[in-house]
């Protein structure tokens, strides 16, 4: 394959177009120039100029979800890199594939303190899936493509490949991405066929069996989701699912319950504690899912499938764990169902499921309305209404809006839900939003925001502005830091140190500074013309939603508590104190 | 809670820059024990290196910590010697011992006892040499203490199993 000397800046260009990649997240500086040259001269791959590298990050990570693509950044050496790291830290905890090529020093300089020098590899170690460091110019174009191959194989993740600015200028030889075969890294993609047969019938007999999904099933694909419903289907197990895995099963079948976790609904919470099994599918029995440990769903058996083996067995302590792709196991599991006939215990889970609509009964989700002042919860369901017939994608900063969006947003199909989750980055919805655009150029997309989390990335307003993308930033504006707020009126006596968010911006001007549009709802009479208005638009908009300042987010699990302790709404704040040991606990 | 238990893993590994990072951050960003680290390249062509890790944790957490290892990208495999049934376990030390009259007879003869060889010499000190189990460096240096000023280097273990089957 090796064809007539190029520079290594027009390599990186060639192997990023052999990959697929028809857009990159970045911003130029002294080390990644040569790159940038190369970009100049070509008309295939598009630069989307962000305004800060945290926000190129995010904006790939919102492409990559969105499309099941693996997103791109390019920054520089130093402050770029650094820049880069909340956002391949928040893509390792939420397992999204990212390539991100940072520039580095020469490398006769690399450990001189150089200008714009810092240890790359050094600092990305903990905060990346794999890193690499090119400092041959022969393993440059091998690398590029190992890294896109790392980065989307098994448990997806960020690859950060450092590039010195002499390999930029050197001559590279090319290779294809198809000559390229891992030495080492082969993520295990089949299921032990002993074990699914184990799985199968511990299944058919489970008398109250619950199904607890996460992200893992629309991280393996297309497929995974639809066997997962079939699967569902099959079993008629009620269904939960995590927060990032909303939309792997559709929010109106019957069998599902709800998310599950600390502001999950009362009925799944419910659900994984009385369980006689459990069968999770792409989830990692993450603290904010499991409550307290030692009473974490107490009387059940629990079979746990992932394609990340260290995921298993390293919370909660399962019988049966099955390594694989999820998309393979719950293709073999269906096939195994069939081919022995199997039968759910119909009486017991036709009682179970009595049991199950009984929570459901309590509506937990429920919230008193007011004419005067609008609610957050009312603000995200008449969005949801609202918006029903269009193809619309929801990012989300975090805190309350976030929990209320993930409640009160019903998602029908995967990819169209991308929200921080392991890490919980404020800053990160906007500039996600972005490049969930740039993927879905015809789609609706709103970021469902905080107004403090609005602040964390603002700057990325401008690029939405620089390539039309009409982004939608609908801000569920109570004047705090909302989650942080409520845990200090639950644990910290209502001292509510530095969680007003004072001096707030006039957000209707700071769009129009920018040079979108800026809208205000502050009566419940005012939300549904600001909503329809907001979606007319053809440009980026903020919509400033002035709710209800002191409305806390239920139900909940407070920290240090089982499942079936749920705090369901403010009068049961004053019952149930948080326990000494809870306080402790994020 | 269960147990603590003691277990000697290795794995092989890219010789490659950064490697030995990746393994060490990986122990110390999820605070797990390193009772000893050795690492040295162990093939033809110096492609490869060998690590041994002595490290402890419950069986849950001795299981964590094999599948993170192997979930590194350069890691080539990771086997606990510990769970996989005999195996040999082996290090080194110089022991420094700086002493006079019986206290530096006592030493020689016990060095003796433990098939330590005098690596270097003065007429106030002797540097012992020794090879065998863990164990056995812990008692001969207890001993070695008890006689004089020491100073001691101890290269960490490095384990095998036992047998025809080879890696």
């Amino acid at each position: 394959m090796a064809s007539e000397p190029v520079n290594g800046a027009q390599i990186v260009i060639k192997a990023l177009l052999d990959q697929g990649v028809d857009v990159v997240f970045g911003y130029p500086g002294g080390a990644v120039l040569p790159i940038y040259d190369a970009l100049f001269k070509q008309n295939q791959l598009r630069h989307i100029l962000v305004r800060h590298e945290q926000g190129a990050v995010h904006a790939a990570e919102g492409y990559a979800r969105s499309t099941g693509k693996v997103g791109v950044v390019l920054v520089t050496s130093g402050p770029g890199a650094t820049n880069a790291v909340t956002g391949l830290t928040d893509a390792l905890m939420d397992s999204v594939p990212i390539v991100c090529l940072t520039g580095q020093v020469p490398t006769h300089l690399i450990g001189n303190d150089a200008f714009q020098e810092c240890d790359t590899t050094g600092i990305t170690r903990p905060c990346t899936k794999h890193n690499y460091l090119v400092k041959d110019p022969d393993r440059l174009a091998k690398t590029l493509h190992e890294a896109f191959y790392v980065a989307r194989s098994g448990r997806p993740g960020p690859v950060v490949v450092d590039i010195p600015k002499d390999i930029q200028f050197a001559d590279c030889p090319y290779s294809g991405p198809g000559n390229v075969k891992h030495k080492t890294y082969r993520p295990q993609i089949k299921g032990d066929a002993g074990k699914i047969a184990q799985a199968v019938d511990m299944m058919a007999k489970a008398k109250r069996p619950v199904i607890y999904g996460g992200g893992g099933i629309i991280n393996s694909g297309p497929k995974a989701v639809e066997l997962f419903t079939k699967f569902v289907k099959t079993t008629g197990a009620p269904t939960t699912l995590t927060l990032m895995g909303l939309g792997a099963l559709p929010a109106s079948d019957q069998r599902y319950l709800g998310m599950v976790g600390m502001h999950g609904t009362y009925e799944a919470n419910m659900a994984m504690h009385d369980c006689d099994l459990m069968l999770c599918i792409g989830a990692r029995f993450d603290d904010r899912v499991t409550g307290r440990l030692d009473a974490f769903s107490p009387g059940s058996k629990k079979i746990h499938i992932d394609i990340d083996p260290t995921s298993i067995n390293k919370n909660i302590a399962v019988d049966l764990g099955i390594v694989g792709d999820i998309a393979s196991v719950l293709e073999d599991m269906l096939k195994a169902w069939k081919a022995e006939k199997k039968q759910t215990d119909k009486k017991a889970v036709a009682s179970w499921w009595k049991t199950v609509d009984g929570w459901r009964g309590r509506d937990c989700l429920n919230f008193a309305t007011n004419k005067k002042v609008i609610k957050p919860q009312e603000a995200i369901k008449r969005l949801y209404e609202l918006t029903l017939d269009r193809e619309i994608f929801i990012t989300t900063e975090v805190g309350q809006h976030q929990m209320w969006a993930a409640q009160h947003f019903r998602f029908e199909k995967p990819n169209h839900w991308m929200t921080s989750g392991g890490l919980g980055t404020m800053g990160y919805g906007l500039p996600a939003a972005v490049g969930v655009q740039l993927g879905n150029p015809d789609a609706l997309v709103v970021d469902i925001a905080g107004e403090a989390s609005t602040m964390m990335n603002i700057q990325e307003l401008a690029t939405a502005i620089q390539y039309r993308l009409p982004i939608k930033v609908f801000i569920i504006n109570n004047e705090y830091m909302g989650m942080v707020r409520q845990w200090q009126e639950l644990l910290h006596g209502g001292r509510y140190s530095e969680s007003y968010s004072a001096a707030l911006p006039d957000f209707v001007k700071l769009a129009e500074a920018f040079g979108g549009k800026g809208l205000r709802a502050t009566k419940p009479s005012e939300l549904d013309d600001t909503i329809m208005e907001m979606i007319a638009y053809d440009g980026p908009v903020i919509a400033d939603i002035a709710v209800d300042p002191k409305e806390n987010c239920f139900p909940m699990i407070p920290s240090g508590a089982a499942h079936n302790e749920m705090l369901l709404g403010p009068a049961d704040e004053a019952e149930k104190p948080v326990s000494e040991d809870g306080m402790v606990l994020v | 809670m269960s147990e603590t238990e003691r277990h000697t893993i290795i794995a092989l590994v890219d010789n490659e820059p950064g490697v030995l990072a990746r393994v060490v951050g990986l122990f110390s960003g999820r605070g797990y024990n390193i009772e000893s680290l050795t690492v040295s390249s162990v093939s033809v062509d110096e492609s490869l290196s060998r690590m041994t890790i002595v490290t402890s944790g419950t069986p849950m957490i001795i299981e964590q910590i094999k599948a993170q290892v192997n979930k590194l990208v350069p890691i080539h495999a990771v086997h606990d010697l510990t769970a996989e049934g005999a195996h040999l376990e082996r290090e080194i030390a110089l022991v420094k011992v700086v002493a006079s009259g019986p206290e530096r007879r006592e030493s020689l003869r016990i060095a003796d006892i433990f098939n330590a060889t005098v690596a270097d010499t003065t007429t106030e000190s002797f540097v012992f040499s020794l090879t065998g189990k863990p164990e056995k460096v812990d008692a001969f240096i207890e001993l070695m203490r008890s006689l004089g000023r020491t100073e001691i280097a101890r290269s960490g273990v490095v384990g095998i199993a036992r047998g025809a089957k080879a890696l």
